[in-house]
């Protein structure tokens, strides 16, 4: 019986001790919950941490397009406040698509960089400043050396940095199995959407690979892409949600 | 002139004016150091010359740089030739005797392009130019190649000395126009300095006395030029641009010290002048309090630092344009312009990626409004599972006659291996004239 609390506490302090080897023991990581138990309880945390450097890719094709893999990023952005910086080397955002997922247009500054160097360099520069909600840069190589410039800029100001990994040729996605000093790594693959009982698309899925996490496990996720307010949600056959099943039989019932 | 009458008889006639040419001119040359570049000379009589060293960044190159100074020009109504060459003297030829409006001579390049021009680009005298006209020289390949000792000898040292200008072996300097009472704060050294730590250390101290200055007036800084006075007397200068009103020590050091790597002090740099050459009135902001909202942070610092290492036009936002055709419902706004009321509708889902211009893709569809059954993109056949559309989109017949027929269907289809797509169909599928019927892939979904 006595046997438990110790141990617990035995892992407590070796906790600890990391996190002030680490640097930063004095203050408590901030987090930004996706607001979906499942995926919350797997970060450690409980949710993306603020002041660290994420890396999200395409899966499939999606390498190449990141089409589900910005949405998933605006999505993230969304949830923030303040400005969110966007740094390209090739612009092809549909800015209308981001104000779908919640990220107004109005809030979103692009940058637009010539050369992946450029993007790097902009993209510590945003990290650095603290005043901005998310970074996000798409970027196709990205070195440990660059990477942990970027966490360490991102953990002085707190910010928030996203990177998108998009490549030009398939073969070059294989560059997403090179370690990095990012805290998380998220891989997004686009999987047929919610079926309908008419003709037409539903609700698009995704298969969200959380592939590294620093101090935690790898997960994968079926989830159901953000809402209009950049939400992610688990499809209803595998969520338990008592409350509104509940609800249901009230409203039927009344 | 009667023969000229004859030929163009609208022709207008006017008096040579050449002190209000030259004071037009000078005018000029202020508009372009508030534009362009802080070294800005009047090339007489009816040129410009520019020192863009440090500052072509801020106009996202040279080449976009050129083409908005003639493009400006032409605004005006003027019909401007521009090029950027190592030496004033190439940049001064080829814009006058070259064939193309617009020119980047690559560095090093300089010797092959001039040898074709004629001697007349060299700004020598006309005594000079007819008496090499009566030894038969007119090009400056063969000029150059000529042994110098004869040429000076019978047309004096001008000759050598222009040749040595344009093919930059001798240095020339720019004195550039000076902008009417700015504020300009200016340090002498005894000893020429040269190290980066030192060149920021002086700065620091200059900026503080600039505030200090603009304070005074009440105004913030938009353009901040840092002449650096070299002792082989030449100057270095360099240019850094903000997107509002800047009166921040802190923050113009900043961006300052960050393009002092730009620098080339030579053999020692011995004067240094800092001058606010754009200068706005700077109006005091209410801060909001903490009780009522929390205050969003401040970006504009970080815009600008940004924008001296991309250039201004590299950095904006996206606004809503009232149009129903997604490549036009967007445009480029300044990143702090004010923030727009107008918001795009909602009622369709839109596409992450909108690819540059729509890829034409073969299809099969059933006439006139199913979505495609199959199609095949990038050599990939993709098998239609489902589909939602047709959206139709009409042409803009109020901006183009061309658009009066013209519709689009959208359809947002998701193929077999769960991939969403973008498509259309060029035409309503059954009038001919609405389209070419042909299928064309505009964006993807996430």
């Amino acid at each position: 019986m006595t046997a438990e609390p110790q141990k617990k506490s035995g892992l407590e302090t070796l906790r600890a001790a990391i996190s002030r080897l680490e640097g930063h023991s004095d203050r408590r990581r901030k987090v930004l919950p996706f607001g979906v138990r499942e995926i919350d309880a797997r970060l450690p945390g409980g949710g993306l941490a603020l002041g660290a450097l994420h890396e999200v890719a395409g899966g499939g094709n999606d390498a190449l397009h990141s089409a589900a893999a910005g949405q998933f990023c605006a999505g993230i952005a969304a949830r923030t406040r303040g400005k969110v910086l966007w740094i390209v080397t090739r612009q092809d955002v549909f800015a209308p698509s981001l104000k779908q997922v919640g990220l107004s247009a109005r809030r979103t500054i692009y940058v637009e960089a010539r050369s992946d160097v450029d993007v790097l360099a902009c993209f510590e520069e945003g990290l650095r400043h603290g005043g901005l909600g998310a970074v996000v840069a798409e970027v196709a190589r990205l070195s440990m050396t660059a990477s942990r410039r970027l966490q360490l800029a991102a953990e002085t100001s707190g910010s928030l940095g996203i990177a998108i990994r998009r490549w030009r040729r398939q073969t070059d996605a294989a560059d997403f199995g090179q370690p990095t000093a990012s805290v998380t790594r998220w891989r997004v693959s686009v999987l047929p959407s919610v079926s309908l009982p008419v003709p037409g698309v539903g609700r698009p899925r995704w298969l969200l690979e959380l592939i590294r996490a620093r101090a935690g496990e790898c997960a994968d996720f079926e989830v159901e892409a953000c809402d209009g307010k950049g939400r992610l949600s688990l499809p209803a056959t595998l969520a338990d949600r008592p409350d509104q099943e509940t609800t249901w039989t009230r409203r039927a019932r009344a | 002139m009667a023969k000229a009458q004859a030929l163009y008889p609208d022709l207008v006639l006017m008096d040579a004016d050449p002190e209000g040419d030259r004071l037009g001119l000078e005018k000029l040359a202020l508009w372009f150091q508030h534009r362009v570049a802080p070294i800005v000379a009047v090339d007489a009589p009816d040129g410009l010359v520019l020192d863009t060293t440090g500052a072509d960044h801020l106009h996202g190159g040279e080449l976009p740089m050129l083409k908005d100074m003639v493009h400006r020009m032409a605004g005006a109504g003027f019909r401007a030739t521009a090029v950027v060459a190592d030496t004033w003297g190439a940049a001064h030829a080829i814009a006058r005797y070259g064939r193309v409006p617009i020119a980047v001579v690559p560095p090093g390049n300089t010797a092959s392009v001039l040898a074709d021009l004629p001697v007349e680009a060299l700004r020598l005298p006309d005594p000079i130019i007819d008496g090499l006209a009566t030894l038969g020289v007119s090009r400056i390949g063969p000029l150059a190649a000529m042994p110098r000792a004869p040429l000076a000898l019978r047309f004096g040292p001008d000759v050598a000395r222009r040749l040595d200008q344009a093919f930059g072996r001798i240095g020339e300097a720019i004195v550039p126009v000076r902008p009417v009472d700015p504020v300009e704060v200016s340090r002498n050294f005894a000893e020429p300095i040269g190290a980066a730590e030192t060149i920021a250390r002086y700065i620091g101290r200059l900026v503080p006395l600039l505030c200090q200055g603009l304070d005074e007036r009440g105004q913030g800084v938009r353009r901040l030029d840092l002449l650096l006075h070299r002792v082989d007397s030449r100057t270095e200068a360099i240019r850094v641009a903000t997107a509002m009103p800047v009166r921040d020590v802190k923050r113009l050091t900043r961006l300052l010290c960050e393009k002092i790597e730009t620098i080339d002090p030579g053999f020692g740099i011995e004067r240094m002048v800092l001058i606010a050459s754009l200068a706005e009135p700077m109006d005091r902001r209410q801060t909001v309090s903490s009780l009522i909202a929390e205050e969003e942070a401040d970006v504009s610092d970080l815009i600008d630092t940004l924008a001296n290492r991309v250039g201004m036009q590299a950095l904006y936002r996206f606004a809503p344009v009232e149009s129903d055709l997604p490549e036009r419902s967007f445009c480029r706004v300044p990143a702090l312009a004010p923030e727009e009321t107008k918001d795009w509708p909602e009622h369709w889902p839109r596409p992450t990626r909108l690819l540059a211009r729509p890829e034409p893709v073969q299809a099969m569809a059933e006439l006139p409004d199913q979505p495609p059954l199959f199609f095949i993109w990038r050599g990939v056949r993709r098998k239609v599972k489902c589909a939602d559309g047709p959206e139709r989109v009409f042409g803009e017949w109020w901006k183009n006659d061309a658009e009066l027929t013209i519709a689009r269907d959208y359809f947002r289809i998701e193929d077999t291996s769960g991939e969403r797509f973008w498509l259309y169909r060029a035409g309503d599928g059954e009038h001919g004239e609405t389209g070419s019927q042909g299928w064309f892939l505009h964006g993807i979904f996430g």
